[in-house]
C-alpha cells in the first residue's frame, strides 16, 4: 500500500559499488550463496573426473542398485557404477553444454540487439519482426528436430537451443540498447567522427553489460534444464557417457523397484545448480534494471 | 504564556476553542492529530499535533513544502493512511468521530467527503471507461440507476467545461489530456454531492495554462455549490487567492492559521513570512532571490524539544530552543512561534534584496 | 486502433507458420546425404519404394516447388507415410493426439486453478500465507519437468501407491488417474511461475493510485478487489499464463517419455531416434502450429483486456 501514499525519504541513496565483485556482493546473501554453488559446480565440471573416487563408466552388474555402503556415499547405479563418481564426472557435460548454448545465444542476440538499436527505423522494424517470427520454435522441439536430421548428440542439441533462445535475448537487450543509443554522449561521439563499430563496442555494449551478464546467468539455468531434458530423451549426450540428464533416464527403472536414489541424486544436482543460476540471475537483473 | 509541556492538547484546545467560538459549529474539526507510520520497519511521526477547523462552505488553504505533511493530513482526514498507521487525536465531521466510523457510516462519510488527487492519470483506472469511473460511486453507494447516473455524469461534465459529455463518457482515460482528466476527476468528485472537498495539489501536475483553467472551474463550482474545501498546495499566493483562511505546515506541524487576506502583510510565523518573501515579485528588481537557508525538515526529523524551524529562522532565540512551541491564538489566527507576540508586525515581508 | 493490432498479429501468425513450415520441410535437405537417404532414414529400400518416394515428394523438381507440394498436402491433411510403420502419418498422429491434448489440458487447468489461486491468495493477504507461497514457488519454479516426474513417481506411485506410475489407462476415469501425476509433473514449474507473477501483479495493482481513488469514494472491498485490482492484474496474469501454457507443448514430450504415455510427444521422440523423418516433420508441424496459435491468442486476449494497446507486440 505504501506506493500510493508518498512517504518521506529516510536516508540518502547507498553509494554504488563498482566492479564485478561489488555487483556480486550487493546481491545479498542469497546471491552470494548462489555464486558459491555455481563456483563449486564449475570446479567439479573442470576436474570432476579426477575427483571421482571410483570409475564412473565401467559396469559391474552384480552390484546394480546396491545402496550406500562402504566408500560409496550414494550407492550404485543401475549398472553397478558408483553414483557419486558418475555425478562428479557428469558435471562436465552437464555444465559445458549450457555454456555453449549461452555463449552462442548471447553473441548473436547482442549482435542483433545492437544493430537493431543502432540503425533504428526500417532496419529495426525488419529485425524485430523477424525475431518475433522466430519465436515460433520452442527450444526442445528444435533440438528434437535437429536430432532427427543430424543424429543425436550434444552439439546438435546445443546449437538448436542457442538458435531458439537467441530471439528472446535480442528482444530483451534491444530495449536497453535503444535507451543507450539515445543518450546524448552517443550523439556527441558521432559528431566527433567516431565510427559506429567503435561506439557500439566501446560504449554501448559495456554500458549494457550488467544486463547482459544478468541475462546470461538466467539463460544458463534454462539451457541447463532444456539440455538435460534432451539428454534424458536420449537425443543429447549418449550413454555410457556421464551426464546428469542421462543418469536420470538410465536409473528411472530403479524407482518402481524401490531404488530411487541414483535418479533422484542426479535430479537434485540439476535442481541445485539451476536454482543457483536463477536466484543469482534474478538479483543481477533487478540490479541492472535499478541502475537505469 | 506557553509552559512548554510535552502534552500539547490542553493549550491547543484552549486556543482552538477561541478560534471555533467565532464561526459556529465547524463542519470538520481536527484536534491534536498525530500520525505515526512504519517506514522501513521503524515507526516514525509524520504528523504532529495537527489541529484545524473548516466551517461549512469555507475554503481552507493548506500550504507547505514537500514533506511538511499536508498530503498526509488530507489522507488522514479521508482515512486513506497505509496499513499499520497509528493515529491519535480526534477528527470530527459534523460532530461524528471519523476514526470510529465503519461500513455504512464510513461509506456515507466517503460520499460526503470527496478527494481530488494530484496526478489524474495515475488516479483513474486506465482499463475502464470514463463513464464507468464517474458513475461507479453513484451506482454502488447511492443505488442510482445506470441510465440516470450517466445523465448526471454528462451534466456534470458540462459544468466543468467539457462539451459532448456523452461521447467522453464512452472514452478511455488515455484518450483524454491531463487537464481534461483532472476536470473529469473534479466532476466525479462532485457527483455524490459532497459537503467537503479535499483537493490535494490538483493542478501541480498540469501545465501552466491548464492550471489556471482548472483552478477557475474548481473555485467557481465550489462557491456555486457552497462546498467546504481544504486546498492543498505549495503555493502560498495561490492558496491566498482562493481560500478564506490559510494554514501553513512545517515538519508535520501546523505553524500558522490565518485569514488569507491578512497572511501576506501580517504573518504570525517566520516561516510563512519567509515563504511569502521567497516568491519572486515581478514588480521589483532583486539582486538576489530570497531563499530560506537549509532544507525543509520532515516530521520525523523534527526535534521533540525545540522549535522545528529554529535552525533556519532569522529570528531564532534561546526560548525557541528551550521547548517545542505550542499553538497559540493571536489576532484571530493561530501561531506556533514562541516569539509570535513580540515579533508581531516585524515579520512583514521585505522586498527581496532591499538594503 | 485495436483492429490494426489484431490484423498485424494475424499477419505475423501466418508468417510464423510459413517460416516454421519452411524450416521443418527444409530439414530434409539439411540432413547429411541426399533427401532420399534422409527420408529412408538410412535404410536400404527396394527400387520400387524409392520411385514411390521420388514421385510423392517430387524430388526431381526445384526446391520451392517441392516445398509447395508438401505444404499443400499438409494443409489438406496428408502428412506422408511413416517409414517404420508403413502407415499414414496423419492416422498415426490422430490416434495419439488425444492423449497429448488431454495431458496439456489437464496441466493447464492445474496451472490456472492452483497457480492463479495461490497467487491471488498471497497477493491480497500479506503474512504467513504469502511467504509460504513465495518460498514454495521459488523452489518449484526451478524443478524441471522430468525431475519432477521421477520425484512424483517415487513418492506418489511407488511409496504411497496413490497413482499409477506408467501408461495411459483404459476409460475416462482411469485416464484421469493415469494422467494426474504427468499433469502435475508437466505443470509444476509453470504453476510456480504463474503463482509468483500473479502475486506480484496483484500486489502492484493493489498499491496503485487509482485504487486509492476508489477507496476514497467508499467502494466496498469486494467490488474494489474485483473491478480494480483483479481486472487490472488480469493483463499480466493472462500474458504469463498464456506463455507458460504454450511452453507446455515442448516439455510435454519429456513428460510423456518419462511416464510412457503414447502421446504425440513420446512418438516424436521415438521417431527422431528411429530417424523416421516424415513423422518427425508431421508432428513438428502440428506442435509448432499449436504453439504459435496459443501465443497469438494470448496477444489478442491482451488487446481485449488492455484498451491502451494500439500497435506492436505485448510488453515482455
Amino acid at each position: 500500500m505504501s506506493a500510493a501514499v508518498p512517504l518521506p525519504a529516510v536516508r540518502p541513496p547507498r553509494a554504488r559499488r563498482a566492479g564485478a565483485i561489488g555487483m556480486l556482493v550487493s546481491t545479498g546473501p542469497p546471491g552470494i550463496a548462489s555464486a558459491m554453488v555455481i563456483a563449486i559446480a564449475t570446479v567439479v565440471a573442470l576436474v570432476g573426473p579426477l575427483l571421482a573416487p571410483f570409475n564412473p563408466v565401467l559396469p559391474n552388474l552384480a552390484l546394480a542398485f546396491v545402496g550406500p555402503t562402504g566408500g560409496h556415499l550414494l550407492g550404485y547405479d543401475f549398472e553397478g557404477r558408483d553414483v557419486l563418481s558418475r555425478l562428479l564426472a557428469g558435471a562436465q557435460s552437464s555444465m559445458l553444454g549450457p555454456l555453449a548454448v549461452v555463449v552462442g545465444a548471447m553473441l548473436v542476440g547482442v549482435l542483433f540487439a545492437v544493430i537493431s538499436a543502432w540503425r533504428r527505423g526500417a532496419v529495426d522494424a525488419v529485425i524485430s519482426s523477424g525475431l518475433d517470427i522466430l519465436f515460433a520454435f520452442p527450444g526442445i522441439l528444435l533440438a528434437v528436430l535437429a536430432a532427427a536430421v543430424f543424429g543425436a548428440g550434444l552439439w546438435a542439441a546445443a546449437i538448436s537451443l542457442a538458435i531458439a533462445y537467441m530471439p528472446y535475448v535480442a528482444r530483451v537487450l534491444r530495449g536497453a540498447a535503444l535507451k543507450e543509443r539515445s543518450q546524448p554522449y552517443v550523439a556527441a561521439l558521432e559528431v566527433q567522427g567516431a565510427s559506429a563499430t567503435s561506439i557500439c563496442l566501446r560504449h554501448i555494449v559495456p554500458n549494457i553489460m550488467p544486463l547482459i551478464v544478468a541475462q546470461a546467468t538466467i539463460l544458463f539455468g534454462y539451457a541447463m534444464v532444456d539440455l538435460a531434458a534432451v539428454s534424458f530423451l536420449g537425443l543429447g549426450v549418449q550413454p555410457p557417457a556421464a551426464n546428469w540428464g542421462v543418469m536420470i533416464s538410465e536409473n528411472q527403472g530403479g524407482i518402481p523397484q524401490g531404488y530411487p536414489l541414483p535418479a533422484l541424486a542426479a535430479g537434485a544436482c540439476i535442481v541445485a545448480v539451476v536454482i543457483a543460476f536463477n536466484v543469482l540471475g534474478e538479483r543481477l537483473f533487478e540490479q541492472a534494471q535499478a541502475r537505469r | 504564556m506557553s509552559s512548554g509541556s510535552a502534552g500539547g492538547s490542553v493549550s491547543a484546545v484552549t486556543a482552538l476553542s477561541a478560534d471555533r467560538a467565532g464561526s459556529g459549529a465547524p463542519l470538520l474539526d481536527v484536534d491534536a492529530l498525530t500520525v505515526h507510520l512504519q517506514v522501513e520497519g521503524v515507526e516514525r511521526a509524520v504528523l504532529s499535533d495537527v489541529s484545524l477547523t473548516v466551517s461549512p462552505g469555507e475554503a481552507l488553504g493548506l500550504v507547505g513544502e514537500s514533506g511538511s505533511g499536508k498530503s498526509m493530513t488530507a489522507r488522514a482526514i479521508d482515512r486513506l493512511l497505509p496499513r499499520g498507521a497509528r493515529v491519535s487525536g480526534q477528527i470530527r465531521f459534523d460532530g461524528a468521530d471519523v476514526q470510529a466510523l465503519s461500513s455504512a457510516g464510513l461509506r456515507d462519510y466517503r460520499n460526503k467527503v470527496a478527494m481530488i488527487f494530484q496526478d489524474p492519470r495515475a488516479h483513474v483506472n486506465p482499463v475502464r471507461r470514463i463513464g464507468d469511473f464517474m458513475t461507479e460511486a453513484l451506482r454502488t453507494n447511492l443505488g442510482v440507476a445506470p441510465g440516470e447516473a450517466t445523465q448526471r455524469a454528462a451534466d456534470m461534465l458540462a459544468q466543468v467545461g467539457i462539451e459532448d459529455g456523452r461521447r467522453r463518457l464512452r472514452q478511455y482515460p488515455h484518450e483524454l489530456s491531463g487537464g481534461m482528466l483532472q476536470r473529469v476527476m473534479i466532476a466525479a468528485a462532485l457527483l455524490t454531492e459532497p459537503r467537503l472537498l479535499l483537493a490535494d495539489e490538483p493542478t501541480t501536475a498540469l501545465d501552466v495554462t491548464t492550471q489556471a483553467e482548472v483552478m477557475a472551474i474548481l473555485d467557481d463550482l465550489r462557491r456555486d455549490l457552497g462546498l467546504a474545501m481544504i486546498f492543498i498546495t505549495h503555493d502560498l499566493e495561490l492558496a491566498a487567492a482562493i481560500c478564506d483562511r490559510t494554514a501553513v505546515m512545517y515538519a508535520g506541524q501546523i505553524v500558522e492559521v490565518r485569514e488569507s487576506a491578512l497572511m501576506h502583510d501580517d504573518p504570525l510565523h517566520p516561516y510563512s513570512a519567509a515563504l511569502a518573501a521567497a516568491r519572486p515579485d515581478i514588480a521589483q528588481t532583486a539582486h538576489r532571490l530570497a531563499a530560506i537557508p537549509g532544507r525543509p525538515l520532515s516530521a520525523f526529523e523534527a526535534p521533540e524539544d525545540e522549535c522545528a524551524f529554529a535552525p533556519r529562522c532569522p529570528h531564532a532565540a534561546d526560548v525557541c530552543r528551550a521547548a517545542r512551541p505550542e499553538l497559540i491564538s493571536l489576532a484571530g489566527g493561530l501561531s506556533r512561534c514562541a516569539r509570535a507576540v513580540e515579533l508581531r508586525g516585524a515579520l512583514r515581508t521585505q522586498p527581496a534584496g532591499a538594503g | 486502433m485495436r483492429l490494426a493490432f489484431i490484423g498485424r498479429r494475424l499477419a505475423m501468425l501466418v508468417a510464423s507458420l510459413a517460416v516454421a513450415s519452411f524450416v521443418i520441410f527444409g530439414a530434409l535437405y539439411l540432413a547429411p546425404g541426399n533427401p532420399i537417404a534422409a527420408l529412408s532414414g538410412g535404410r536400404s529400400l527396394p527400387p520400387s519404394s524409392l520411385r514411390i518416394l521420388e514421385a510423392r515428394y517430387h524430388l526431381n523438381q526445384p526446391f520451392l516447388v517441392q516445398y509447395w507440394y508438401w505444404l499443400d498436402n499438409a494443409l489438406h491433411g496428408n502428412l506422408g507415410i511413416s517409414i517404420t510403420l508403413r502407415e499414414n502419418v496423419t492416422t498415426l498422429i490422430a490416434s495419439r493426439a488425444w492423449t497429448t491434448a488431454g495431458l496439456v489440458l489437464y496441466a493447464s487447468v492445474i496451472i490456472l486453478a492452483l497457480g492463479i489461486g495461490m497467487g491471488i491468495a498471497g497477493g491480497l493477504r500479506p503474512g504467513l500465507l504469502d511467504t509460504s507461497v513465495l518460498v514454495t514457488s521459488a523452489i518449484s519454479a526451478a524443478i524441471p519437468a522430468f525431475v519432477a516426474a521421477i520425484a512424483l513417481v517415487a513418492l506418489f506411485a511407488v511409496k504411497l501407491r496413490w497413482f499409477p506410475a506408467l501408461g495411459n489407462g483404459t476409460d475416462l476415469l482411469s485416464n484421469v488417474r493415469h494422467l494426474t501425476l504427468p499433469a502435475f509433473a508437466l505443470g509444476l514449474s509453470s504453476l510456480a511461475i504463474v503463482a509468483r507473477v500473479t502475486r506480484s501483479a496483484i500486489r502492484e495493482e493493489a498499491g496503485r493510485e487509482h485504487v486509492q481513488t476508489a477507496i476514497s469514494r467508499g467502494i466496498p472491498r469486494r467490488q474494489l478487489v474485483r473491478r480494480h485490482i483483479l481486472r487490472n492484474a488480469a493483463i499480466p496474469i493472462t500474458t504469463i499464463s498464456g506463455i507458460t501454457i504454450a511452453s507446455l507443448i515442448a516439455v510435454d514430450a519429456v513428460v510423456e517419455t518419462a511416464f510412457s504415455l503414447n502421446g504425440l510427444g513420446a512418438y516424436l521422440v521415438t521417431s527422431a531416434q528411429d530417424k523416421d523423418l516424415a513423422v518427425v516433420q508431421g508432428i513438428s508441424l502440428v506442435l509448432v502450429t499449436a504453439f504459435v496459435v496459443i501465443n497469438v491468442a494470448v496477444d489478442l486476449a491482451y488487446a481485449v483486456l488492455d484498451p491502451r494497446v494500439a500497435l506492436g507486440s505485448r510488453a515482455t
